[in-house]
């Protein structure tokens, strides 16, 4: 779709906004200092015992089972979040009902609460003794110290990200665009499959993405409700802390690489699908 | 007739949007709602499509009662003004999307969908953009595909709310004469929203001019301007300038001059006259009329249009030909300005 003309690189638009020299150096510099030179120090950690060392520090059996479950369940939460942040915010942009922004309010509340709070209250109603832990345990259902209590935890922390990215989007939709779906005679459920949610998908992506890095960097709310029950319930950050603990300091950088690595080509692929969504349904 | 609208009102909190509104639209017919902003014209547009509820009155369209039906029954195209398009949806599924959320047994089949929205697009021109999007086409092509798209139900009545009004003149012009040829091709009732007049009265049959949710007059273009029904429609279908004096029999006398009404009937007293810039002479100072001083003289197209400033400061504007300037018309100059015909109401 792009022409040529677009996709020749640009290096500086000719602009009348001042201040592109000192804007543009300062992002560098801040880029670098905040986020690129501590990554590079990370990715430059673990090669002490050669890539050898480097492979036999990832290559356990342990760590590939704590990576499975950080990036399996952290998509599982953040597809869950989709779905639910998606309602929260249908609700809390399209109604009018007491209480609305006090609900708007809650929302933010994962982002606002200390992770290790948040995990010590997750545990103490999901554990079996809990109010929620204690309806469910005659089910035959444990949520606290499985992988489901780490879904939980992780979808705790991710909802504001999907409902902060939707939100915008869902306010600005034109009613007129519904309104002629309506009169061309869609169906309320042909109007939401076929006008409104493509117009909200962009967003719900970002919101996914969001919530799913959170997830799987999570660390404090997880290791109460986890359990940490090796190749069961535990997560990658987990076995950093404890390789840490134990002066590993070599195997410790070399899964943070590894993850690092894993988050990036995540973030990469779903920022390609974003780009052609955004491409494609350019503001009109 | 096929329209058939009664009595409607529609109340906004404590501002009455539509008060008592009735007309009627013949099978065919091309009927223009204008008004200013706040007139209800697009109330009353919406109350028709079924996007708004009114308060009290009723919609019937072919014996059928609109009111007790939903947007989806009532089968009318609506073309907006932002367009409203789907923006994900390419051209083509933009026009095909009303045929395609057609339950199954009335779904016609892919070939005759892809045919029709084939022919739509030639009718309005856009054949061979089939596949772009809406973020790239212009404005006017945006317009176009939306009115393919509200033509692909074939609708029973199409419904336009202000369709030019995002546009630049010349597409504007271009739009309108393509939405007459296509209404006189596809001979469905239309009702067209706007507050330019000069597009009312260009397109539609008949016009029904709207001020504070209430009807001022319905006529052809041709009824509105001779024989408006009110002040507020002959001001609002062009320029004019306002003298008072003293209405006697056919005539209305002013300070020391007369000129004759053209819609007269109305009882001897005092009256406001109101008159035309192009129905207004200017003579040389001293013959009887009003004393003015020419403040400029401006070219306006096929015409000169010459501003002048009472002594008491009212504005009063006279029109000419360019052949037909007369010697009284220059900047600086006083004059003599008196109407030709005018309007007392």
């Amino acid at each position: 779709m792009a022409d040529a003309k677009t996709r020749r690189r640009r290096w500086r638009e000719p602009s009348v906004l001042p201040g592109f020299g000192p804007a543009f150096g300062f992002t560098l510099f801040y880029l670098c200092l905040i986020v690129l030179i501590p990554l590079a120090a990370l990715i430059a950690r673990p090669w002490e015992h050669g890539f050898g060392g480097f492979w036999h520090a990832v290559s356990n059996p342990r760590v590939l089972a704590a990576l499975k479950v950080s990036f399996g369940v952290s998509l599982l939460a953040a597809a869950a979040n989709v779905v639910t942040g998606l309602i929260v915010t249908w609700v809390l942009v399209r109604y009018d009902f007491p209480g609305r922004r006090l609900a708007d309010a809650i929302v933010d509340l994962p982002f606002a609460l200390p992770t290790a709070v948040a995990g010590i209250a997750l545990t103490a109603i999901y554990a079996p003794t809990g109010w929620v832990g204690g309806l469910l345990a005659p089910l035959g259902i444990k949520v606290a110290y499985t992988p489901v209590g780490i879904w939980i935890a992780m979808v705790f922390v991710g909802l504001p990200f999907v409902v902060r990215s939707v939100q915008p989007v869902l306010q600005d939709f034109d009613a007129e665009v519904e309104e002629a779906a309506l009169t061309l005679g869609a169906s309320s459920a042909q109007r939401w499959r076929g006008v409104i949610l493509p117009a909200l998908l962009p967003a719900l992506l970002t919101g996914f993405t969001l919530a799913f890095a959170r997830a799987v960097g999570e660390y404090g709310s997880v290791i109460f409700i986890a359990g940490n029950m090796p190749f069961k319930s535990e997560i990658a950050p987990l076995l950093i802390i404890t390789k840490l603990e134990q002066f590993d300091y070599a195997g410790a950088a070399a899964i943070g690489v590894l993850m690092l690595a894993m988050s990036f080509v995540a973030l990469l692929a779903i920022n390609a699908i974003q780009l052609f969504l955004v491409r494609r349904g350019a503001p009109a | 007739m096929s329209l058939k609208v009664e009595n409607l009102a529609k109340q906004y909190g404590r501002t009455a949007a539509l008060n008592g509104v009735s007309l009627q639209a013949a099978k065919g017919e091309f009927l223009a709602l204008l008004g200013p902003s706040g007139s209800g014209k697009t109330t009353l547009l919406r109350a028709i499509a079924g996007l708004e509820q009114p308060d009290t009155g009723t919609v019937e369209f072919e014996g059928e009662d609109f009111l007790k039906q939903t947007p989806r029954e009532r089968r009318v195209g609506l073309v907006f003004q932002h367009y409203a398009l789907f923006r994900h949806m390419t051209v083509e599924k933009n026009v095909a999307y009303g045929l395609n959320v057609r339950p199954g047994h009335s779904r016609p089949p892919k070939a005759e969908v892809k045919d029709r929205v084939a022919k739509l697009l030639e009718l309005v021109q856009l054949d061979g953009l089939e596949k772009r999007y809406p973020a790239q086409l212009s404005g006017g092509q945006r317009q176009r595909v939306a009115l393919a798209r509200a033509l692909a139900i074939e609708p029973r009545m199409l419904l336009l709310d202000e369709p030019f009004g995002a546009l630049d003149a010349k597409v504007r012009k271009d739009l309108r004469r393509q939405l007459r040829a296509i209404h006189e091709r596809a001979g469905v009732t239309t009702i067209f929203v706007t507050h330019d007049q000069d597009e009312a009265m260009d397109l539609a049959d008949r016009v029904v001019v709207l001020n504070g949710g209430r009807i001022e007059q319905i006529g052809s273009p041709g009824e509105l301007a001779s024989a408006p029904a009110s002040a507020f429609v002959f001001e609002f279908l062009g320029d004019c300038a306002r003298l008072k004096g003293r209405v006697d029999g056919s005539c209305i006398r002013f300070d020391g001059f007369e000129a004759p009404i053209v819609n007269a009937g109305r009882a001897t007293g005092e009256a406001e006259a109101l008159f035309r810039p192009w129905e207004t002479e200017l003579d040389l100072e001293g013959k009887p009329g009003v004393p003015v001083t020419v403040h400029d003289i401006l070219a306006k197209g096929a015409v000169l249009r010459a501003e002048c400033r009472s002594d008491d400061g009212r504005l009063f504007e006279a029109e000419f030909s360019r052949d037909h300037l007369p010697p009284a018309a220059r900047p600086g100059g006083r004059a003599s300005l008196r109407p030709r015909r005018v309007f007392v109401f």
